[in-house]
């Protein structure tokens, strides 16, 4: 089967919450503690809507009345036929290739039901080229850089990943049919950096490439 | 005579294709003329769907009843979620109920279909943005609830829990879509009844709420939430969640062994 290509046509992009070892050791005791009271047990996901959709270079807009938003750097997997329980070791042969996501939010303190506001507002998930998956190495020791205005401001690692790509794959599948063109992001790492509008964000994934977008205010689309 | 426009659409598959179709006396009437029963067609869901956005919590009895496991009462911004296509099926599918499962329960909804792209709308202008209505059943296997993201996806995306139709009914054969009956009943039993004047988000609220933050396109759906009356169901059980005018949309619950599990 050839899987050098991108599926003709995106799917759903689903975010996954907490899968970096680093993000969930930051809350630290509060897991435990309600309203939580125990760490995610399966993959949590959440989706980022079409409306959410851009490409490199297109701006981002930070919403009237927020200071700055937090650029969710990660690693998205295009499903490339579909996935319905899928053993670990099967599971990266389901994936086409990659592309670098930006997981934009309005920062927010709770995880426990928190409001689409923060995570599903136009503009908020770029989307980077695609890179088939035999054009890259492992998808679990890959670098990632966020750097605004050209300055590096936060590196992480898929290596730090609580469910590698292809247990994630398998987990996820377990519950529910991942589609041809569904984009899986793995997660992001602790401490997401922040941006403004008037700044502009670059994501480089090793073998990837780039993924860079400039930031507007809600006001400047008037 | 009703005119086209003003007819109840329904997309089902048969003799190997897909068809648009509209109400029959008998059935449904494909655009090519045939006429068939109802159970001699597959029933896909009614239109092309796009961001499926569903409310929990949305009526003041529902609140109410689940207030045990919430740690916050209904408050002023609506409760939203998201949920994707592989969780849609038409009316006369089958959702399966996992064997591990201790309580499945199904929820009768208003489903809103947005007709035209709609990106920070007034309240008095949003039911200008709704193409159409239909019945939504949107499961929820409440053993996988983590307090994580909730509903998470566990719960409430699993393939085949999100069932809608039979129809695409056109807003302008909805006289008034805050005073319809709803209900659900389980192997002919009624187990779920309320009435769509007592959403607490109604369907401008929801649509200027939503529009404020997301641009919504045509075919995105409103899944607007359900009344009180979720009960278990179990393998076998026929549920059918009705709305007055809307449609009957019939889900027959199977196990594992029906997916080969």
């Amino acid at each position: 089967m050839n899987t050098a290509r991108h599926p003709a046509r995106r799917g759903t992009v689903y975010g996954t919450l907490l899968n970096h070892r680093d993000a969930l050791a930051a809350l630290g005791n509060a897991v435990n503690e309600p309203p939580y009271k125990a760490a995610p047990k399966a993959p949590i996901l959440y989706i980022k809507p079409r409306n959410t959709w851009i490409d490199a270079g297109q701006p981002i807009v930070v919403p009237a009345g927020v200071d700055a938003v937090e650029i969710g750097a990660t690693l998205g997997l295009v499903i490339g036929r579909p996935a319905c329980r899928v053993s670990e070791a099967d599971a990266l042969s389901f994936v086409a290739g990659y592309v670098i996501v930006n997981d934009v939010s309005v920062p927010h303190e709770s995880y426990y039901r928190p409001s689409l506001r923060f995570k599903a507002r136009d503009t908020f998930c770029p989307i980077g080229p695609f890179v088939a998956r035999v054009r890259v190495g492992s998808p679990d020791a890959l670098g990632i850089v966020v750097a605004i205005d050209g300055e590096t401001v936060h590196r992480a690692n898929t290596a730090g990943l609580i469910r590698s790509t292809a247990r994630l794959i398998a987990e996820v599948s377990e519950f529910m049919t991942l589609a041809t063109g569904d984009v899986l992001s793995v997660g992001v790492a602790a401490g997401a950096p922040r941006a403004r509008a008037g700044q502009r964000v670059s994501i480089a994934i090793d073998g990837l490439g780039r993924l860079d977008n400039p930031l507007i205010s809600e006001g400047a689309l008037a | 005579m009703t005119s086209p426009a003003m007819k109840r659409t329904a997309r089902v598959a048969f003799g190997g294709a897909i068809h648009e179709a509209v109400e029959h006396t008998e059935g449904v009437q494909l655009t090519d003329g045939r006429v068939l029963p109802e159970t001699e067609v597959v029933w896909l869901p009614p239109f092309e769907v796009g961001t499926i956005i569903a409310l929990g919590i949305n009526y003041a009895d529902h609140a109410k009843e689940l207030a045990k496991e919430l740690t916050m009462s209904a408050k002023d911004e609506p409760l939203a979620f998201l949920k994707a296509p592989n969780s849609l099926i038409g009316h006369r599918g089958s959702t399966r109920r996992p064997i591990d499962a201790t309580f499945m329960h199904y929820e009768c909804e208003l489903a809103v279909i947005i007709g035209k792209t709609a990106k920070n709308v007034a309240r008095g202008d949003a039911m200008g943005f709704v193409a159409g209505y239909t019945v939504a059943n949107d499961y929820a296997i409440r053993d996988y609830l983590e307090n994580w993201y909730r509903p998470n996806l566990r719960v409430k995306n699993r393939d085949g829990c999100t069932v809608l139709g039979p129809w695409f009914v056109p807003a302008a054969v909805v006289a008034d879509p805050h005073a319809l009956d709803l209900r659900t009943f389980v192997n002919g039993k009624i187990t779920q009844s309320g009435n769509t004047r007592d959403l607490i988000n109604d369907v401008p609220a929801l649509i200027e709420y939503l529009s404020s933050f997301m641009t919504l396109s045509p075919g995105d759906v409103i899944l607007t939430g359900t009344p009180e009356g979720v009960v278990n169901v179990n393998p076998g059980d026929e549920v059918i969640t009705e709305i007055d005018g809307i449609g009957r949309l019939v889900n027959t619950i199977v196990g594992d062994d029906a997916f080969g599990r």
